[in-house]
């Protein structure tokens, strides 16, 4: 049940993008179509599903305060925490490099479709957040974790799916002219962070 | 020199309103003015620096693994920022919370050091890196100056609207609860992109 809430909660409550506006950068530039849009989102969730994990098992073991004792009781004194953000991103930044030489190296076709996103992925704030909001908040297990991961990255794929498909429609609207582009997007996802927020305080 | 780099990130290509770079960190700090110009010098220093150290090794980053050397010298300088920020100004380092350490992500460093420190020398990547750091703080300045002062009456936290206006006080004027909610960043962007697009017609977009 945990589980199921912790999900949940990162989905719609404490949705990456409309409220941590993480991932902005290239929310707002790859959602000119559902296709494209459908491609990154599937990247992120299995990014952050393969390194939020990770970062968690290297948080528990090797930087949180005192984690080292299971080596031996004289290191649970220490403290690497200061360490974090470097380890996260390494893991972040090479994860996403093998991915990117394995699907490569074993589908060519999924590669010229994702191609040029999986390396922005790296610079994806919402993959780095995930794992520093996992160091902030303290999920209890390896389980919390990774649903949190499965949670925040799908959140992040609705929202662009979504953004796309209003995009989309907006070609058929007239939007006044320094409007257009940019700055209506800029718009509708604020609306859209509006509507999100009437699931505030759900709890299941 | 040339001029262009160290004029253009103000208006024409401003990270935030026209290269839609770093907009993450942008939206999340800007509740009150401290937060928001603690967080513009810590990403101007950032990019400057991790640019100009970018530059001078440039020649000898494969181009391979240029992404993961790039990110760790970005996530070093962020590392002493962070440890300063948590010994000299506690309370703002609290406050910013997880951003801080997301600007290793922000996409105006990355996007400096790729678009520019690895193909010029390291004073002007300096200047470039720091110039984008200001264009970014003083859209975030003026994102932070509105939603204080409309959301909660302050500014650096000194009340602004005078007490007696308030309607506890038997006044007319009431805070806008919505302005400091995150969503309404988002809208106070886009009218800032609206505005300046009105001005420089050139960056309209057709579509």
């Amino acid at each position: 049940m945990e589980y199921i809430n912790i999900f949940v909660k990162s989905v719609f409550v404490e949705n990456m993008v409309f409220a941590f506006f993480l991932g902005m950068c290239s929310y707002l530039a790859v959602s000119k179509s559902v296709k494209t849009a459908t491609g990154l989102g599937l990247a992120v969730i299995f990014v952050q599903l393969v390194t939020l994990p990770i970062n968690y098992l290297l948080n528990e073991y090797l930087l949180a305060p005192g984690a080292l004792a299971w080596i031996n009781p004289e290191y649970a004194s220490l403290d690497l925490s200061f360490l974090s953000y470097i380890v996260f991103i390494a893991v972040i930044a090479s994860i996403v490099q093998i991915v990117e030489m394995v699907v490569e190296k074993f589908s060519p076709t999924l590669y010229s479709s994702l191609g040029i996103f999986l390396p922005l992925i790296a610079v994806n704030c919402a993959i780095l957040g995930g794992s520093l909001f996992m160091q902030e908040r303290g999920y209890a297990n390896l389980g919390e974790a990774t649903s949190f991961a499965f949670g925040s990255g799908f959140g992040w794929f609705i929202a662009i799916v979504a953004i796309a498909a209003i995009r989309e429609k907006l070609a058929y609207s007239n939007v006044p002219k320094p409007l257009k582009g940019l700055g209506i997007s800029f718009i509708i996802t604020g609306l859209m962070g509006i509507a999100f927020m009437s699931f505030m305080g759900i709890n299941l | 020199m040339d001029k262009k780099i160290y004029k253009n990130p103000f208006f024409k290509a401003n990270p935030i309103t026209v290269l839609v770079l770093g907009v993450c960190s942008a939206l999340a700090v800007t509740v009150q003015l401290k937060g928001a110009i603690v967080m513009a010098l810590s990403v101007t220093v950032v990019t400057g620096f991790s640019s100009m150290l970018v530059s001078l090794i440039r020649n000898s980053i494969p181009n391979r693994v240029r992404i993961i050397i790039q990110l760790v010298i970005v996530a070093l300088f962020v590392i002493l920022i962070d440890q300063f920020l948590k010994a000299y100004a506690y309370d703002v380092s609290k406050q910013l919370s997880v951003y801080i350490g997301l600007i290793i992500t922000n996409c105006i460093i990355m996007g400096r050091i790729e678009a520019f420190a690895l193909g010029n020398k390291p004073f002007p990547s300096l200047v470039d890196g720091l110039a984008n750091g200001m264009g970014y703080g003083m859209v975030l300045v003026v994102i932070a100056f509105i939603r204080e002062l409309f959301g909660s009456g302050t500014l650096f936290g000194l009340q602004i609207i005078p007490q007696s206006w308030y309607m506890a006080n038997g006044g007319f004027y009431e805070n806008n609860g919505l302005v400091i909610l995150p969503p309404m960043a988002l809208i106070i962007v886009g009218c800032i992109i609206w505005a300046q697009r009105a001005v420089q017609k050139e960056l309209q977009e057709e579509q």
